[in-house]
């Protein structure tokens, strides 16, 4: 088990050392050091899982399976290529005076302990480990949204703060309703009634009443980090008024962590109530986050803003994915999860340049990328049709493969789906194409740029659309078997 | 079942909880700074109590960490941070104007009378003798909510989470004899770090619109400048 002990002490670790440096630039290269040592480590627990199967660690407080070991190569990985485009981008900031040196600290320090906590959430065992390690996700960043300190992001966080503190805390009522439920079947004696691994096993045994109201509390919680409408109000703000680093892995890494939580429920509620109660409730809420979302998409005036609503309108797809449940669907929400976590953090990276370029995120002062730096132009233009859902990309497969199992177990659904993925498209490139095509404005000069995490993570989402390479797809199939109970095709 | 006939520590935790919850009615009631903090202690306070008095029912010892764990931290450290930021941010007299005082208080004894309505059959099902608190429990959350929607200012927001927090702490108290150790020291340290941060967010705040009244704190929408 020492990979798993590695990838959690590495950030923890990493985030105490990181205090204690003052100088930003170094920071930032023992912060990309850390980050890079902890995805070698998470390759080394896949590779191990891979081989032996699910494993839980000898204290029983961490449960490793197929599920969440491949969410935790992802997080490790996207929280290192953030971290490599995040050193000359917040140098860049540090000289254009938005931040002083000791923020900066501030900054690498919180990284790594929200790295920390999203890593702890993802491999606890404990339902209620779970949910500290999600608020923790939300005390680490919520000072890094307001980095810049303007009345803006100071606004932006505080509604953070609140929003998510107090949609958290019913999700810890449901908690101990869960903990109810199984201390009454399990007897009061067992000290291991709050293990998931223990709740799965004797998840037929539970008191479906209480399950379904823990299952509602939970879903509020829960849902309000994963951005659900009508919970996602902190969503945009948070992530527009953030440094973009922090945007590219909220938006990529806690969003899918949420969910993670919420399908990790759903799997206790199932085995407990033998309705589709739970997956109705995550279809409707799926189903009306992504059509708002997407709506919402021609309203926008900030770059950063617009592209926090696509996570919406995404999170709520892969919600209604897990919602309807059955193999198919499975699979292609895990694989709408990964894609979408890799396209929407180079996005943001991207984004994160055209803004430097133009001074501003203001979407109609961003003009003519393409000719003023070609890279950041060609880059925003490639990411957002891979967003959108265009072929060859991952995320058209993975949206055609939720398509297809609704076809076939709720044929009338198709039609909002496909209705709100053209809206989608249509709110993504009417603002884009100016932003891209149009006439740069005068005086409008390059910015030092760091391509290379964009051009990595669109390559593999075009690979992962063009076929998935096998032992990706056998974690895929595993992970659907354990959540959906049979085999995907 | 009559209340004479539970033993008198029975009856002091229904006691003890009906005063955590009347506590809650005294936040929604007091409009200046200075009184709600102390209010939000006792809370903390008697919650304190509440959990020890079920520790010595039920002899589950881990209570008294529980326990001992609230009191130092609900009814001690937060209230007295609390206390020291509007000190020393000149708050401490100021006398918010709560909007419509006796329908908040109206509106709080409905949501009393909805819980115990939600709460029916968990607390037919519970065998403990924190049974019959459960409802006040999740009424102790329900009002924190509505504590924090009906004030303006970021203190009273604060403690209104708290409030739920203490809610919270004590629904696990109520249904299950609290959580797991591991668990509740987590939920601890968490709520100690959002305090902290709760401070610096204060001075953030003040600075940027020069008042803690947050619903100034209007600037991001959808709106085009």
């Amino acid at each position: 088990m020492s990979p798993l002990y590695l990838v959690l002490w590495l950030p923890l670790a990493g985030g105490l050392v990181l205090a204690l440096v003052p100088n930003y630039r170094i920071a930032g290269y023992i912060n990309v050091a850390i980050a890079a040592s902890t995805f070698g480590s998470s390759v080394w627990l896949a590779w191990n899982v891979l081989g032996t199967g699910p494993e839980l660690s000898p204290g029983k407080l961490f449960y490793i399976d197929a599920f969440n070991v491949y969410l935790v190569a992802l997080t490790a990985f996207v929280g290192l290529t953030t971290a490599i485009f995040s050193r000359p981008y917040m140098q860049h900031e540090v000289e254009r005076g938005r931040v002083g040196p000791p923020r900066m600290r501030l900054y690498h320090s919180m990284y790594q302990g929200f790295l920390f906590a999203m890593l702890l959430a993802l491999t606890t065992n404990n339902m209620g480990v779970l949910w500290v390690a999600m608020e923790a996700a939300t005390l680490t960043t919520v000072l890094l949204v307001s980095l810049y300190r303007t009345p803006e992001s100071v606004e932006a966080a505080w509604k953070y703060f609140i929003l998510c503190g107090v949609g958290i805390a019913q999700a810890l009522f449901g908690t101990v309703l869960l903990y109810f439920a199984a201390e009454r079947r399990l007897g009061a004696e067992r000290n291991d009634t709050l293990l998931w691994s223990v709740l799965h096993n004797h998840a037929a045994q539970l008191d479906p009443a209480v399950l379904a109201i823990a299952f509602v509390f939970l879903l509020v919680g829960y849902g309000t980090k994963v951005g659900l409408v009508p919970l996602h109000n902190w969503l945009p703000d948070a992530h527009s008024e953030g440094p973009t680093p922090m945007s590219a892995v909220l938006s990529g890494l806690l969003l899918n962590v949420a969910l993670y939580a919420l399908v990790r429920v759903k799997m206790l509620v199932d085995g407990s109530l033998h309705t589709a109660l739970a997956g109705h409730l995550m279809m409707g809420f799926g189903l009306l986050s992504f059509l708002v979302a997407s709506l919402f998409l021609h309203r926008q005036h900030d770059i950063k803003r617009m592209y926090s609503y696509s996570s919406i309108e995404h999170m709520g797809l892969m919600t209604f994915a897990f919602g309807i449940g059955g193999a198919l669907a499975t699979f292609a929400a895990l694989l709408h999860m990964t894609v979408h976590s890799l396209t929407k953090s180079s996005i943001f990276v991207t984004v994160g340049h055209a803004s430097q370029l133009a001074g501003t995120q203001r979407i109609e002062h961003i003009r003519g990328l393409i000719r003023t730096q070609p890279q950041v132009g060609w880059g925003l233009l490639i990411g957002t049709l891979a967003i959108a859902g265009f072929p060859p990309f991952g995320v058209f497969m993975s949206e055609f493969l939720v398509l297809n199992a609704t076809m076939k177990s709720w044929p009338w659904l198709t039609v909002p789906l496909l209705v709100g993925l053209a809206i989608a498209f249509a709110g993504l490139f009417r603002h884009l194409q100016p932003m891209v095509y149009g006439t740069p404005p005068p005086g409008q000069t390059r910015v030092r740029a760091n391509m290379l995490p964009v051009a990595i993570h669109l390559a593999l989402v075009l690979w992962l659309g063009l076929s998935i390479p096998l032992f990706l797809s056998h974690w895929f199939e595993q992970a659907t078997s354990l959540i959906s109970g049979s085999l995907p095709l | 079942m009559h209340l004479t006939d539970l033993s008198l520590f029975s009856q002091g935790i229904l006691v003890s909880a009906a005063l955590v919850l009347f506590t809650s009615f005294v936040m929604l009631a007091q409009a200046r700074i200075q009184p709600l903090i102390y209010a939000f202690a006792w809370q903390g306070a008697l919650l304190s109590i509440t959990t020890a008095l079920v520790a010595l029912v039920s002899g589950h010892t881990h209570l008294y960490i529980s326990a001992l764990l609230t009191f130092g931290l609900k009814a001690l450290l937060i209230p007295w941070m609390l206390y020291r930021l509007t000190r020393r941010l000149h708050i401490q007299y100021d006398v918010e104007i709560v909007a419509h005082p006796s329908l908040t208080l109206l509106a709080g004894t409905v949501l009393v009378v909805f819980c115990y309505y939600v709460a029916l059959p968990i607390a037919q099902l519970s065998t403990l003798v924190t049974r019959n608190t459960i409802a006040v429990s999740m009424a102790t959350v329900l009002l924190g909510m509505l504590l924090m929607i009906s004030r303006r200012t970021a203190v009273a927001q604060v403690i209104g989470f708290m409030s739920i927090e203490n809610g919270l702490f004590f629904a696990a108290v109520a249904s299950t004899y609290g959580m797991p150790m591991i668990v509740e020291l987590g939920v601890a340290f968490d709520v100690l770090v959002a305090a902290v941060l709760f401070g610096v967010f204060f001075f953030q705040i003040r600075t940027s619109i020069d008042s803690l009244d947050v619903d100034r704190l209007n600037r991001l929408s959808e709106r085009g400048e």
